[in-house]
């Protein structure tokens, strides 16, 4: 049977419609990735990345929110991973109580949602008055824990999932206690969804600027490790934001994004290959 | 005739459904026991219960005694790793873990406390060649066990059970998965095991039962039917419910 002239038609128009929506989101996306590119990368200098900004030698660098950005990856990981996982682990291997765990998983979906100024605010209130921590790295790092928490339970709890039941029945069949099944049977068959799920968590912390603004600070000054704990610091997306809105400074902001851009790529690479190295 | 496992007045319930219904029965000690009837008649449910795998069920009530060489194995007291380590258990589908096959037969043994790599070796060979596998993976104990083939798996799932020197090995449906010639091994295996082990296994296949069990319970409906010596069942069935089911006439 043949299709009526007026089918044909309406086939075509969706296809071409549809064809057209397709263009234009990849045309979109090349255009905003080129022109980062095209701003950012001629004004990335070896100076830049390795000196402060200091208006006596006047100077622009970035070099300290580099490392506020790696000082703040590092707090949050090492506070987030032992709480999440546990969690996690908890809450798909030990919890008896269905109805807490689905209330719970409920819980932790609806936080991933939760627009992340609101982490900002509350981690003000919370960590930086409340526990008078003051702006820094800790504080930042605690709500950036917040935030990306629900995420590693999620993560780390569906690649339990995917470990078959047969393992941890024929582990315990063997008189295997429950935690020696979980550390030798169900985390190394789990391992590849964890570590994915933390880099992914580590691209959000390196992208993430709103949560920052009022709990890690706006400070552009090099400092180590210890001291900026405790005093504000700017990672790298408060210092675009800072550099672009309140200096001016377009040729800094860009080229900053453009770092941001290849990290980003650098971090998604990473957990593709992790996703799949690990799985073996 | 020696028993080592005395059950009395076992019920058992999943939620408000009773799956089991006043089992009392004498298992006797090295001999192959096998436990026969249609689907959902229990007999799966009631092997579970002999090394407590039924903890892992949620909502499972369970009334009555197990005894294990006359300890009652649901006695708060008793160490659920101990008695599983005592009575092994083969599960229905073959489930190595993903690690080599020297590191599936030395699971049980190092979660027990032996970490000596001369004591984990003999325990390896001894348990494989038990298991009457050792020729066929002896050149490739360090390639992954989910390299073999089916027959093979369920094999090393015998070994892997073997190796923390159980008592009781308890076979739940074991060569359902099989075909013919894997099935045949397995059953050689387990008449050659009854020197040293108690086998109690559940199976679908009336003449695997006829073939090798000294024993057999019949089961139907959450109860148990008959329990006698497999020649007395299969000449001489004493209920007429067993006589139809094992005459094929439902089934």
């Amino acid at each position: 049977m043949k299709l009526s002239a007026r089918r044909k038609a309406w086939n075509g128009a969706v296809k071409v419609l549809l064809y057209a929506a397709a263009c234009l989101t990849a045309a979109l996306l090349i255009f905003l990735i080129g022109y980062i590119f095209y701003r950012g990368i001629p004004c990335l200098s070896w100076e830049l990345l390795s000196s402060q900004t200091s208006y006596l030698k006047g100077t622009i660098g970035i070099l300290p929110n580099l490392l506020n950005t790696l000082y703040i990856i590092l707090v949050a990981m090492v506070i987030v991973l032992p709480i999440g996982v546990g969690a996690a682990i908890y809450l798909t291997e030990y919890a008896k109580n269905r109805r807490l765990v689905a209330v719970i998983e409920f819980a932790s979906e609806t936080l991933t949602g939760i627009p992340s100024i609101i982490f900002g605010l509350v981690g003000m209130l919370a960590f930086v008055q409340m526990c008078g921590l003051g702006a820094g790295i800790l504080a930042g790092g605690l709500t950036l824990v917040v935030m990306i928490l629900p995420t590693i339970v999620r993560t780390t709890q569906e690649s339990l999932k995917t470990v078959p039941q047969a393992y941890r029945e024929g582990a315990l069949a063997l008189g295997s206690g429950k935690w020696h099944m979980v550390r030798t049977v169900v985390l190394p068959n789990a391992v590849d969804g964890i570590v994915t799920g933390c880099i992914l968590a580590v691209g959000r912390i390196v992208g993430e600027s709103a949560a920052l603004l009022f709990t890690a600070g706006f400070g552009l000054n090099l400092q180590n490790f210890v001291t900026s704990l405790r005093s504000s610091s700017a990672t790298l997306a408060v210092a675009l934001y800072v550099y672009a809105s309140e200096r001016g400074e377009f040729n800094v902001a860009f080229a900053i994004a453009a770092i941001l851009m290849l990290l980003t790529l650098l971090i998604n690479l990473a957990a593709n290959w992790a996703g799949k190295k690990l799985r073996r | 005739m020696d028993s080592i496992m005395d059950i009395k007045d076992l019920n058992l319930w999943y939620g408000d459904n009773q799956a089991l219904r006043g089992i009392n029965v004498t298992l006797p000690r090295n001999q192959i026991t096998a436990l026969i009837g249609p689907s959902g008649c229990g007999k799966s449910t009631f092997l579970k219960t002999l090394n407590r795998m039924q903890d892992l069920v949620q909502g499972v009530k369970i009334r009555g005694k197990v005894l294990y060489d006359g300890i009652d194995i649901y006695d708060p007291s008793v160490d659920v790793t101990w008695l599983r380590k005592r009575i092994g258990m083969v599960f229905q589908k073959a489930n190595p873990f993903p690690m080599s096959i020297y590191d599936n037969i030395a699971y049980g043994p190092r979660t027990h406390g032996i970490r000596g790599r001369a004591r984990l070796d003999q325990i390896v060979e001894q348990s494989l060649r038990a298991a009457a596998i050792w020729d066929e993976v002896k050149d490739r104990l360090r390639s992954s066990a989910l390299g073999l083939s089916g027959g093979q798996q369920q094999r090393l799932c015998i070994a892997r059970a073997l190796a923390v020197e159980p008592d009781i090995l308890l076979l739940d449906e074991s060569t359902s998965a099989l075909d013919p010639i894997s099935t045949g091994k397995i059953e050689d295996l387990a008449v050659q095991l009854k020197e040293k082990y108690t086998v109690i296994m559940v199976t679908h296949n009336m003449q695997q039962a006829a073939r090798i069990s000294d024993c057999c319970a019949f089961f139907l409906l959450g109860e148990l039917v008959e329990f006698s010596s497999t020649q007395d069942m299969f000449s001489t069935p004493k209920d007429s419910r067993t006589e139809d089911y094992i005459t094929g006439r439902f089934g």
